[in-house]
């Protein structure tokens, strides 16, 4: 595929004006995301009341297609139950993988600008970050990896 | 005026001289995305030349047996060609001798061979090892490890804002608890060239040894162990247009001989009974089971052609890539070069404003240009910088100015990409 039609408006857009992006001061659940691969971090704090995500918002550094992801993830999922967000989770982790069959019903939306991701191996795991993060939130855990035990996915990592 | 034109008419002979390398590569002739590839990530592994694959097509067509072994006329030839690499390798770098040369599996092998095998047995606890914020995790991790397992403390000496070494704090360092150094050569994120030999007399006048990580350094430039006067130098062959899997451990016979074996298995023996197994001299005692023949002996033919070219040759016409590259890049508003040492190999890592480098890889390979991003196995070096990652391309002598300029032109069409 050409690399430049993942970069569509929509991903450049969030990347220049990322929504829910700082941080929350009533979150009660937070993560730290890291991929060691090139050392991007991302910070994602919610606040979950009855089980719904009320509020969300998220910080680091990262590309593009990493803060795009974040950026739309967070507009996705606010105001779902948590169940309903670990339906996308599965969903957008299976699509960046190639798992996901998009003819089938599914509940992306918008978030399948992302899916000639699978294509750039190497560029997987920037989109995946934000959805580990949100897991590892949501299940209280408090750092989420794309590698080694905490990699639900186990690509390998670079070299050299 | 006459002096400017010579000048100019001698550099277009040597650049037309070094044009002609290209079509010893057959890599070059690739296309990627339909463009041309531009290869320019040979810092992290170069290209093999024809002359190198056709070495090792022969050597597996013809020469093939297990070495050191048989009595058989394969066996005789396989071994005489495995110990020949060997000798290639000691006269590259100036050894005195072929059983100072250790085959390892590459660089970070020998370096955890040495760790093992003088680390283990004469560093302890409260001991001292110098590092540098320069290190490749390869020269990091391993005396870490040691560290942890002994007490040992690691002490790492600081570089400026250009990527130079802090000499006069190195320097400092020094006590009688300090026991080891670990000294990288030439910086593989940013391209110094550390002052090696002045670093290495002062570690010897306090009686500690030195390890020089030369990975990066000796497919630039001429490597005289004798002269630098290091106790350790290790690189890989596949940075310098050899194949994988091979490397080169380079020892003063006397410490190679007062360590423990690192390995234990078949060929670093003398004898074996279940009581007691005594080892084989050096360098065997080092390369426990059948070692990589095939891959030694490309090693060799890659020495074989770099000379045929010139290391110093290689190096000026590197050093002309590479202020071509600088000069053309600090043109573009919004990209910075993170190392700018006086003296530096032909590595350019640079970043760009609002732009992550991930996302430069990815573009620029959509160009047929490769480029490496990340951190280049030296987060602690990136710690310093202050940044997750950078971009870095590295010239080889196979690459031309064209290739620089479409590479400029690369880093000025992404910004427009993301500035629209």
């Amino acid at each position: 595929m050409n690399a430049k039609s993942l970069y569509q408006e929509v991903i450049l857009d969030h990347n220049r004006k990322p929504r829910n992006y700082g941080s929350l001061n009533n979150a009660n659940h937070h993560a730290i995301g890291h991929n060691p691969l090139c050392g991007d971090r991302l910070d994602v704090s919610l606040s979950l009341e009855d089980g719904h995500i009320d509020n969300i918002a998220f910080q680091g550094e990262s590309c593009a297609i990493c803060k795009a992801s974040a950026s739309m993830m967070t507009a996705a999922v606010k105001g779902k139950s948590r169940g309903d967000a670990e339906i996308l989770i599965h969903e957008f982790r299976d699509m960046a993988t190639g798992k996901l069959d998009l003819d089938n019903p599914h509940h992306l939306g918008r978030l399948t600008v992302f899916s000639g991701i699978q294509e750039l191996p190497t560029r997987v795991k920037c989109a995946i970050l934000p959805w580990h993060t949100l897991h590892a939130a949501l299940n209280s855990v408090t750092s989420a990896s794309t590698e080694a035990e905490s990699d639900p996915i186990h690509l390998s990592a670079g070299n050299g | 005026m006459k002096i400017v034109d010579a000048t100019l008419e001698q550099d277009v002979t040597f650049a037309n001289e070094m044009e002609k390398v290209r079509a010893d590569f057959p890599v070059l002739k690739l296309e990627v995305n339909g463009k041309p590839l531009i290869y320019l990530d040979s810092a992290a592994s170069s290209q093999m030349p024809q002359p190198v694959i056709d070495r090792l097509v022969y050597y597996q067509t013809s020469q093939h047996a297990n070495v050191h072994r048989g009595v058989h006329y394969l066996s005789e030839t396989a071994t005489s060609e495995y110990e020949g690499a060997r000798q290639k390798v000691q006269h590259f770098v100036n050894a005195r001798e072929d059983r100072e040369i250790i085959f390892t599996s590459g660089t970070t092998d020998a370096i955890n061979l040495v760790m093992h095998g003088y680390g283990r047995k004469f560093i302890k606890a409260d001991d001292e090892i110098i590092l540098t914020t320069l290190e490749h995790h390869s020269n990091i991790v391993p005396w870490q490890m040691l560290a942890q397992e002994t007490g040992a403390k690691i002490r790492v000496v600081p570089v400026n804002d250009a990527g130079e070494l802090l000499v006069d704090e190195y320097e400092k360092f020094f006590n009688q608890r300090t026991k080891f150094v670990g000294l990288i050569h030439v910086s593989n994120a940013l391209g110094t060239i550390n002052p090696v030999k002045k670093m290495i007399a002062l570690a010897h006048m306090h009686g500690v040894p030195v390890l020089v990580d030369g990975a990066q350094a000796a497919p630039h430039m001429k490597i005289d162990v004798q002269d630098l006067d290091c106790d350790f130098y290790v690189f890989s062959a596949h940075k310098l247009c050899g194949p994988t899997g091979v490397g080169m451990l380079y020892g003063k016979a006397s410490l190679l001989e007062s360590m423990q074996p690192f390995k234990g298995g078949g060929e670093m023996i003398a004898t074996v009974t279940f009581e007691k197994t005594t080892y084989n001299t050096i360098p065997h005692k080092f390369e426990a089971g059948t070692p990589p023949i095939a891959a030694a002996i490309g090693f060799g033919a890659a020495i074989d052609y770099l000379l045929t070219i010139g290391i110093d040759e290689i190096h000026a016409y590197e050093m002309e890539l590479l202020h071509y590259a600088t000069e053309l890049i600090n043109e573009l508003s919004g990209v910075h070069v993170i190392g700018t040492a006086a003296s530096k190999t032909s590595v350019l890592s640079f970043v760009v404003d609002g732009i992550h480098p991930h996302d430069i890889g990815t573009l620029l390979n959509q160009e047929g240009i490769a480029v490496r991003t990340g951190h280049h196995c030296a987060q602690p070096l990136m710690q310093r910088f202050k940044i997750p990652a950078t971009s870095r391309a590295s010239f080889a002598f196979y690459n031309n100015r064209s290739e620089v300029e479409a590479f400029i032109a690369g880093i000025y069409s992404v910004q427009k990409f993301f500035s629209r």
